[in-house]
């Protein structure tokens, strides 16, 4: 057997256990995730019943072009994370680096988008506080909204940046060899971080972005 | 158990399924369905996330014990949601059989809820 991997931690007994005890650690500390975005999601689901028109209108007034995109980039940067992963398996070093590359890339470029978009919405002063401004007809729970979509989005994009500074040291490593087919518990706890990420904007879109669409359009 | 490695078409599929659901998504949401605008909603964004944990996140393929754990993360996250609605959700109904004037209305009351000289429990309390 692979017993005397220089992988192994001298407290597992086989690399499968140790890959088996790495997984099953991370999905524990996803499900902590899972409760701490899940509080935010709660009060967004209890404003909403309350304010329904306020959050409509609040969630048109958002870019809806740049939710959008930056779903299917996500989306993109988690299939070159999946790949990343499939490549160590496989052993082909230099596939880990490529694909590495470009999911710290396309990360780059959902941070770029959600920047402009909080540009764009601080211009119009839809940040809560002192300065709030809002022409719909309620503007006060309009600025509820906007408190969950900043704390929602806030939250997701250091997940975003945290995860990509961790792929980075991965990217070295990956760089350096680190990874194989027998070993690569890191990168697959990093694509199970990632994808994570991934499915909590799967979420914010329809809830944040599209929500209200519909009424928009004269319906 | 050792380790499976999914075919690149599958990952190929998983993110153009992925893909379509993004644009159905999208475009069902600019049509007024009333109610069933939030069904579809959440019916294509479970569906999504469902694709990516079965298929990026390799559950499909996992022990059962990380799938006992995936599962109880999210039936907690139902219980969080759930049982916090049991509140909201009910308050109009207990509202009125306490003959509790809507949130909107109370201000009309003005200071007639606070203590009155004639208010034999001017606290409330028992």
């Amino acid at each position: 057997m692979s017993s005397h991997h220089s992988a192994l931690a001298h407290h597992f007994d086989s690399l499968e256990q140790q890959r088996e005890a790495s997984t099953f650690g991370m999905w524990v500390f996803l499900v902590t995730e899972i409760m701490f975005f899940g509080g935010l999601f709660t009060a967004y689901v209890v404003y909403r019943l309350q304010y329904q028109a306020a959050f409509a209108e609040a969630s048109n007034s958002l870019l809806t072009w740049a939710g959008s995109v930056n779903t299917v980039v996500l989306i993109c940067s988690s299939l070159t994370m999946a790949m990343a992963v499939r490549s160590a398996q496989v052993d082909k070093r230099k596939a880990i680096v490529v694909f590495l590359l470009l999911t710290i890339l396309l990360g780059g470029v959902f941070l770029g988008i959600k920047a402009f978009e909080y540009y764009s919405e601080f211009k119009e002063h839809h940040y809560p506080g002192a300065n709030f401004q809002f022409e719909g007809a309620d503007p006060q729970h309009a600025e509820m909204f906007f408190s969950i979509y900043f704390c929602m989005t806030g939250l997701h994009a250091l997940h975003m940046i945290i995860g990509m500074s961790l792929l980075g040291v991965l990217l070295v490593q990956s760089w350096k060899g680190r990874f194989n087919s027998q070993y690569h518990n890191p990168l697959e706890c990093m694509g199970l971080y990632w994808h994570f990420v991934d499915i909590v904007w799967i979420f914010l879109l329809p809830l944040l972005y599209l929500f209200g669409a519909n009424l928009h359009h004269g319906g | 158990m050792a380790e499976h490695i999914a075919p690149k078409k599958t990952y190929i599929l998983v993110w153009a399924a992925l893909m379509v659901l993004t644009l159905v998504t999208i475009g069902v949401a600019q049509l007024n369905l009333g109610p069933f605008n939030d069904v579809v909603a959440l019916a294509v964004a479970v569906t999504k996330a469902l694709l990516v944990i079965l298929f990026f996140m390799h559950v499909k393929d996992s022990s059962r014990l990380t799938r006992l754990t995936v599962v109880a993360g999210f039936f907690w996250l139902a219980i969080l949601i759930g049982i916090t609605l049991t509140d909201y959700l009910s308050r109009p109904t207990v509202d009125k059989l306490r003959a509790v004037p809507p949130a909107g209305q109370l201000h009309l009351l003005g200071e007639s809820r606070q203590a009155q000289p004639g208010n034999p429990n001017p606290t409330g309390r028992r």
